[in-house]
């Protein structure tokens, strides 16, 4: 649970959204020195990240294969801008190495490599893996009466892909109170809105029909986020999932709910106006 | 260890697997299996008796099969995969690329009832193109037992093992091979006959066959050598370049031959040596027929892969 001492917790959410800006800021730098990556999609779950990584999750960046870790799961693998500063705000390795986005060798990726990197527990990218593999871990944790939880953030388009589907089931039938999947709820897809494209709504209800206990809150808000992630999920008997309702490129105006930003990079106005808003 | 032989001494390589994953079990708590509603093909009956809590049957659904397993691993768990080769592999190629072999994680896969064991269900369910597709990911050991001897061993070498491997088991009946000092090693391949004017390389349920083939060479005065190549991927590539030195070679395999072990064998010794070859399998599609009636159709067959080590040594320059 959150701190019950109201100061203290106001001093967490702070802090998150302290981090939260800093994300938005490096990965946005990124993008725009690579001239690639996927803007919209890292600014949506900016406030999600940095709500696990500074207010929920259990983690030593000194230790990153210490057994009892809260394991994360980035399953939108394209979301790398958002993904990498959070590991190095996180402490994996040096901000600097965050320059070398995307260049040749760079342990940076387009889309996180394990075998490289810190912090990263599955290599993703293409959609629709990182349930699977978080359910695998949950169900290891289960085995072993482990009290570590497993995260996973997904992107809402993503779960077009039928092997969330197959995970869900699984997690429902196990009873994986251990898993908590975030679903970041942006409402577009690369092309177009999720529900111009294949319908999810009603989202919260499907979740259910699997077997899940379900949040929904607001994405940006991480006095919400961190009430719904932090509770514990002991005796609870189901996964969790939270439908975290965020707007894609949120913070910037010209880019908020802006399809064109799914992997839009910014020109040097662009990238002054976007910084001078990210403050 | 190995399961009793079945009739006429045949044994189905699918026992052994059953009994050396449960004596693995007994010794190592973090041996776990993953299933896709698949424990009776699997002969994994006698495992979720004697181990339910560490066997996660995920219901027909092969990509969260490989990827369950790829977090069980990520969880500590030394995860065997066991589902028909035909579905584990072409169903969840994807995750068999992105989160076993690119993640590079301690996942054994096991594919079972391979080749054409399932003649004849018909094509959807021969799973004769395994190989070619696995053999891409250059970290995936790559491992098809002869008999029930090697299945053990390799089951056990797998448990040993930090890293992704892909064993292909068959529900094929094969006789127990005759080599009473053999070690089992990925990447050795194993000469069961010696012979200097042609090498037959095979794997799998041919093995036996090609065996069967040299000595009828051998009575007919053609020195025919025959290499088991259990595995795949690392090749024992001083074995083949040994092969070419022979001057000529025949691979043999229950896979098609496209891709296979024809093909790696034909990739090294193009780039090396070359003799000539001929690549023996299947040729694509098949049509419906038992396993036997397809081996024989195809020439897969002791007569058959005899004719092509006198053709390929008639090729010889």
């Amino acid at each position: 649970m959150p701190p019950a001492n109201p100061d203290l917790r106001n001093d967490i959410i702070a802090a998150i959204k302290d981090r939260a800006l800093w994300i938005r800021r490096r990965s946005f730098q990124m993008v725009y020195d690579a001239q690639l990556g996927h803007p919209g999609g890292d600014f949506s779950a900016s406030d999600i990240l940095a709500t696990l990584y500074f207010g929920v999750m259990r983690y030593d960046p000194k230790a990153p294969q210490d057994p009892a870790r809260d394991r994360f799961v980035m399953s939108k693998g394209h979301c790398t801008g958002a993904f990498y500063s959070a590991l190095a705000a996180a402490g994996y390795f040096p901000e600097e190495e965050l320059k070398t986005y995307m260049e040749p060798l760079s342990k940076l990726n387009g889309h996180p490599n394990r075998n490289y990197l810190p912090g990263v527990e599955t290599n993703t990218g293409p959609l629709g893996h990182g349930l699977p593999v978080a359910v695998g871990i949950a169900a290891a944790g289960q085995m072993d009466g482990a009290s570590f939880r497993t995260f996973v953030l997904t992107g809402d388009g993503e779960l077009q892909e039928g092997s969330n589907w197959e995970a869900a089931l699984t997690a429902g039938h196990r009873k994986l109170e251990n898993l908590t999947v975030v679903v970041d709820r942006n409402r577009l897809q690369q092309g177009a809105r999720t529900e111009e494209t294949a319908t999810l709504d009603p989202l919260d209800d499907k979740w259910k029909a699997f077997g899940w206990r379900v949040e929904v809150v607001d994405g940006h808000d991480p006095g919400a986020l961190l009430e719904v992630l932090s509770a514990s999920p002991k005796g609870r008997g189901k996964p969790l999932c939270v439908v975290a309702n965020t707007f894609k490129g949120k913070g910037v105006s010209f880019m908020h709910d802006n399809v064109a930003w799914h992997h839009g990079v910014p020109n040097k106005e662009q990238y002054e106006q976007a910084m001078a808003e990210l403050v | 260890m190995s399961a009793a032989p079945k009739k006429d001494g045949y044994f189905d390589c699918r026992d052994s697997f059953a009994s050396a994953i449960e004596a693995l079990a007994e010794a190592d708590p973090r041996i776990v299996t993953v299933v896709s509603d698949s424990v009776g093909s699997s002969k994994l009956g006698g495992f979720r008796k004697k181990f339910p809590e560490r066997m996660v049957n995920v219901g027909i659904a092969e990509q969260t099969l490989v990827a369950v397993g790829a977090g069980l691993a990520n969880g500590g768990k030394v995860p065997f995969v066991s589902a028909a080769s035909c579905f584990l592999t072409a169903r969840a190629m994807e995750q068999i690329k992105a989160d076993i072999a690119y993640s590079n994680v301690n996942v054994k896969l096991v594919g079972q009832s391979s080749g054409v064991a399932y003649g004849e269900l018909g094509p959807t369910h021969h799973s004769i193109e395994d190989l070619a597709w696995l053999r891409l990911f250059n970290n995936l050991t790559l491992v098809v037992p002869a008999d029930p001897w090697q299945t053990e061993q390799a089951i056990r070498a797998a448990a040993e093992i930090d890293g992704p491997v892909f064993i292909r088991v068959s529900r094929m009946p094969v006789p127990a091979l005759d080599r009473s000092h053999a070690v089992f090693e990925f990447g050795k391949a194993e000469t069961l006959v010696e012979g200097t004017e042609a090498t037959i390389i095979a794997n799998g349920t041919m093995v036996h066959r090609a065996v069967a083939a040299a000595k009828q060479l051998a009575s007919e005065g053609i020195s025919a050598r025959v290499v088991n190549m259990a595995t795949v991927n690392p090749l024992d590539q001083q074995a083949i370049l040994d092969a070419a030195s022979t001057g000529a070679i025949v691979t043999v395999e229950e896979h098609s031959v496209r891709g296979g072990l024809g093909g790696a064998v034909a990739e090294l010794v193009a780039s090396n040596d070359p003799v000539p070859m001929r690549i023996m399998g299947f040729p694509g599609f098949l049509p419906t027929g038992s396993a036997e009636w397809l081996m024989e159709h195809f020439g897969l067959t002791e007569p058959g892969i005899a004719d092509a080590v006198r053709q390929t040594i008639a090729r010889k320059k």
